[in-house]
Parts: C-alpha cells; sequence; structure tokens
C-alpha cells in the first residue's frame, strides 16, 4: 500500500474483475429495489416510495402467475424429453464409431451457430405451411428442438472425460450390460447430464424470440413481461424476478455443497 | 424344437472370439441417435426448407402465396434493409468486442485468482441465466434514465462528450440512443463469454506462468506470450456464443433503443409478425443466416481452432 501507483497494477486484474462482476450484478439490484416500490402511474421506471404491498400479493396481477406456471409446464416438459434425446445422442456420438458421425455432428452443432431468429422464422414457416394452430404445443416442440444441442454439448463432455477402464473393470466383475451402464457409466455421466437437464431448463423457462414466434395467443412468463414493457409493467415482475435470482443462487450453491461433500468423502 | 437346435455357446467356447460386432449390436448407436436425430430433421432441418420455399414465392395473405422462384425478393430484401444489416453487424461487433474486454479480467480472476471465492463468483455469473432477462433489461431502463445519477456521471465526466462525437448518443440522453442498445447487448451476452473463457483459463498449468517467471519474462510478457494464447479456444467460442445471438437479437434494440436503432432482428420480426410479408421475411432471414454462417467459417478458419465442437 505504501505505493498506490504499484498496487494499482498489481491488482488491476482484481479490480477490473470485480468492475464486471459489478456491472452484471447491477441490474439485479435494481430489479430487487424496485420490487418494495410504490410506483405511480403504469411505470414501475422511477422510484416513489418503499411498500411491502407487492411482496404481500405476488400473484395480484391478472394472469401473470398463469404464465408462469405455463413457462415452468414447459421448461420441465422440454427439458425432460431434450435430456433424454441428448443423452442418448452424446453416447452414440462418444462410444460408437458408425458412418455419417460427422454429418451428425455438424447437425447438432448448426443450431447453436445460428441467430436464434433465423430459427424461430423458419419454424413459424412451417408451421404456417401445414396450418399447425400454434400454442403450447408448437412452444414445447420449438424449445426441445433448440435445447437438444446443449444437452448433447455437455454431456458430450463429461462422457469424452470418462475412464472406459471403469466400465471393463465392472464387466470384469461379471455385472451385465444393464448392471454396468446403471451402476457405473450413469453416475459418472450424472454432473454432465445435470448440467445438460439445468441448461436446458434455464434457456427454456427465459426464451423469449422462438416463443414470440411460435405461441400464438398462448402468454408464456418472458411474453408476459415483453407485453408489459408496452402496456405497463406491475412491481410482482419484480418481486418474482427477485424471488428466481435467490433461488437459483441457493439451488446452485447447494448443488455445489454436495458436489464438494462427496469429493471428501471419496477416499484418494 | 430346443432339443435339435445345437447350443449356440458350445462352438464359441472353443474358436477365438470373432471381432465383428454383430448386426444387433451394430445398430445400438443408430437406434440411441433416431429419436434425437429425427427431432432435428422434422423440426429444425425441414423448417429450413419451408423457409427457403416461402423466400421465393409471391402473393398476398388474402389471394394466398405461392411458388414463383422470385428470387428478386431476396436483392429488393437487402436493398431495402441493408443500414438495418450493417446497424446488427457493428452493434453485434462493438458488443463481442466489449464482452470480451470486460469478460476476460473477471474469467481470469475467476481461474486464477479467486482461492475459495471462485464457487461464489462462479454463482454469480450463471445466476443471471435463472432470472428473466427481459426483467434484467428493462432494469435497464430505470439505470440509464434521462437524469439519472448514471447518466450524471458520464456526463460530468465527459464521456457522453466523447460518445455523441462518435454519434453513439444525442447530447445528454443515453436511453433510446446507441450506446444504450450496445450496453444492453453487451450485458446479456457477457455470461456467454465468460464461461468458456473461464473454462479454457482453468486448464491452464500455472507452472507454466512459474516456468515463464523463472526466465525472467514480465507479468505482461507471460500474459502476452503464454496465458493468451493458451486461451484462445476460449476466446473463439466465446465471440462466437456472443456475436451469433447478438446480431440477430431485437429484444435489446426495442427495449433500451429507438426507431433509429432497429436492428435486422426487428425488422424480420415486425415482417413475420406485423406486416405479414412472408416472402421478404424469409428471404431477410436467410441473408442473415448466410452473413453469419460466412463470417463464422472465415473467422474460424483464421483462429485456426478445429477442435471447437
Amino acid at each position: 500500500m505504501r505505493n498506490p501507483v504499484t498496487w494499482l497494477r498489481r491488482n488491476l486484474v482484481v479490480i477490473a474483475g470485480l468492475g464486471t462482476l459489478a456491472y452484471m450484478i447491477l441490474p439485479n439490484v435494481v430489479v430487487t429495489v424496485f420490487s418494495f416500490n410504490n410506483p405511480t402511474g403504469r411505470f414501475n421506471y422511477a422510484w416513489q416510495e418503499f411498500s411491502l404491498d407487492a411482496w404481500k400479493d405476488p400473484c395480484g396481477v391478472a394472469d401473470m402467475c398463469g404464465s408462469l406456471s405455463l413457462s415452468l409446464q414447459i421448461a420441465l416438459w422440454s427439458t425432460l424429453v431434450a435430456t433424454a434425446l441428448g443423452t442418448a445422442i452424446a453416447f452414440a456420438l462418444v462410444r460408437y464409431r458408425f458412418r455419417a458421425r460427422g454429418a451428425v455432428n455438424s447437425l447438432i452443432f448448426l443450431p447453436m451457430a445460428m441467430p436464434e431468429i433465423v430459427m424461430a422464422a423458419s419454424l413459424l414457416a412451417l408451421f404456417l405451411n401445414m396450418g399447425i394452430q400454434l400454442g403450447f404445443w408448437t412452444i414445447l416442440i420449438a424449445h426441445i428442438m433448440f435445447c437438444l444441442s446443449f444437452v448433447v454439448a455437455a454431456v458430450k463432455a463429461r462422457v469424452l472425460s470418462m475412464d472406459p477402464r471403469l466400465e471393463e473393470a465392472a464387466r470384469d466383475l461379471y455385472a451385465g450390460p444393464v448392471q454396468t451402464f446403471v451402476r457405473v457409466t450413469l453416475p459418472i455421466a450424472a454432473p454432465g447430464i445435470a448440467a445438460g437437464a439445468l441448461l436446458s431448463f434455464a434457456l427454456s423457462f427465459d426464451d423469449f424470440i422462438i416463443t414470440n414466434f411460435n405461441s400464438g395467443n398462448t402468454v408464456t412468463f418472458p411474453m408476459f413481461v415483453w407485453g408489459s414493457a408496452q402496456r405497463g409493467t406491475p412491481v410482482q415482475i419484480n418481486v418474482i424476478g427477485t424471488a428466481m435470482f435467490v433461488i437459483a443462487v441457493l439451488v446452485v450453491l447447494a448443488g455445489q455443497m454436495v458436489g464438494n461433500r462427496r469429493k471428501k468423502a471419496q477416499p484418494k | 424344437m430346443t432339443t435339435t437346435a445345437a447350443p449356440p455357446q458350445a462352438p464359441a467356447a472353443t474358436e477365438p472370439p470373432v471381432h465383428k460386432p454383430s448386426l444387433r449390436k451394430r445398430l445400438i448407436p443408430y437406434w440411441l441417435l433416431l429419436p434425437g436425430i429425427l427431432w432435428l430433421l422434422v423440426f429444425f432441418v425441414l423448417p429450413m426448407v419451408y423457409q427457403a420455399s416461402t423466400s421465393v414465392q409471391t402473393g398476398s395473405l388474402e389471394e394466398g402465396f405461392k411458388v414463383t422462384w422470385h428470387f428478386g425478393t431476396y436483392w429488393d430484401a437487402f436493398t431495402e434493409y441493408y443500414p438495418q444489416f450493417l446497424r446488427s453487424l457493428l452493434y453485434a461487433g462493438t458488443a463481442t468486442a466489449l464482452c470480451l474486454l470486460l469478460g476476460y479480467p473477471l474469467a481470469y480472476l475467476i481461474a486464477f485468482k479467486a482461492g475459495r471465492w471462485r464457487n461464489l463468483l462462479l454463482v454469480l455469473v450463471i445466476a443471471p441465466f435463472f432470472t428473466s432477462f427481459l426483467i434484467r433489461t428493462l432494469a435497464w431502463k430505470t439505470i440509464l434514465a434521462d437524469g439519472g445519477p448514471v447518466v450524471g456521471v458520464l456526463n460530468s465526466i465527459g464521456f457522453l462528450d466523447v460518445t455523441s462525437w462518435l454519434g453513439m448518443t444525442e447530447g445528454d440522453r443515453v436511453l433510446a440512443t446507441p450506446l444504450a442498445v450496445v450496453c444492453g447487448l453487451t450485458y446479456n451476452f457477457l455470461p456467454f463469454m465468460i464461461l468458456p473463457l473461464y473454462s479454457s483459463l482453468e486448464r491452464i498449468d500455472t507452472r507454466l506462468h512459474e516456468a515463464a517467471g523463472d526466465l525472467y519474462a514480465r507479468p505482461a510478457t507471460v500474459f502476452r506470450k503464454v496465458t493468451f494464447p493458451l486461451s484462445m479456444p476460449g476466446v473463439v467460442s466465446g465471440t462466437l456464443l456472443t456475436f451469433i445471438p447478438a446480431s440477430g437479437d431485437y429484444v435489446n434494440a426495442e427495449l433500451l433503443g429507438s426507431t433509429d436503432t432497429r436492428m435486422i432482428g426487428n425488422v424480420i420480426q415486425s415482417q413475420y409478425l406485423r406486416i405479414l410479408d412472408y416472402p421478404t421475411a424469409a428471404a431477410l432471414s436467410f441473408i442473415l443466416m448466410a452473413i453469419v454462417l460466412i463470417m463464422v467459417t472465415i473467422y474460424i478458419r483464421r483462429a485456426g481452432t478445429e477442435d471447437l465442437v
């Protein structure tokens, strides 16, 4: 601390990094603070006075909690389907040599290398041409489609780093293929599968662009927020945003604590 | 039946094991792939085909659209909307550069200097994924509000004079200017930059830093010659994960910008959902896709990383 210039140079990375973190957290802070606001007028953009009203009655806005539960349902179903299909693809790609492997790899990569709006528009083109009614099912179909690639990427990374000798050892100890898979392969791949599932849940729950094109008159939570940006933003939106942030931090921290405990319990 | 059939295990026990797997075994990967690939073929590839056919149709909503192989739609769409294309690439490029500039120190901090704070910092980077990004983008309206503290500070240090001169802000306003849109884009895609950067930095063996130090490299040289080159895979995938979605985004331009900051995503969205001119919308989104794919291919070639996926 004797020479402030030296100190600054030595801690430049820390200062810049924490600055970025502050930039990332600032909107969350604003969302939280404004969940205690009592706004005048339709928009909740300027601070008026402290109030707990929105927290006492989070579902007090018409249609908001309905859209929230719809988003949760869609996220749950698309996570389940995308994780199952994506895990199977990841295992096939890592564990087997077969024809068309390169083509399959590129097909998986393409949805991630394309602006979301292109996929959103092309799905709409399909549904319009086929005369399919837009709504719950078209949203679900779209979400499973774009979550799939992310699950494959997450599971693939984990399966690639697995030691195949562990499975050989299980077979040497007379475990059948099913037993080997359930008791050895699956537990080792689990963190990758969990990461893929968590990612697809978050992506689906938060998706706006693809949903906006393919939802028809169905309103998911992001759609509700989008509409409210035009009509007027109720304080309850900030309550939900704050609650989601807190829950996410707690869930991730709890998950890491379980992971750490397992790591410590394992003998070297 | 069973008495006449020879037990199949008997000859296998005497002969050496055959290495060619049975047909059933060879079909396993295909069975594993089938449902997922089918999904992608029907709901990703087929839609592209439909969109391609839509883009060469002519007609109107009332009379219906017909495939007339009218490729002129592409040319008309491009000449009419090239300012929006250019603006999208400019905004997305600026946001990507800012993400790299802001994200690298944080990724570096988490990978090398955080110690026991590492997990908490990672959680704080990931947690925004779970809070609706629309809510957080709306929060920027409050942060950048006219006459608010942020605008006040930027104004008093002369920052807004510089950005006004660059044409990124107007007077002492930030909201509804290009600066606000770029700020929102940078913010929204920062985690997509930080996570790949972190995972490639984390893999670097810190003994390499020590070795470079032992050879009298100054910290800046260590970074330039050792750390940064080794983190290139993260830089490449981070910039792609930021640039690609940012170029097609219309949420930030709509919520934080004005009619002068419309990006190509806004045009495609309004053509598809409001004006209902499907051929033009389809042509525009194909042009966007082509531009992005061409730029990405060139970039990956030049960066020299083939092992992205």
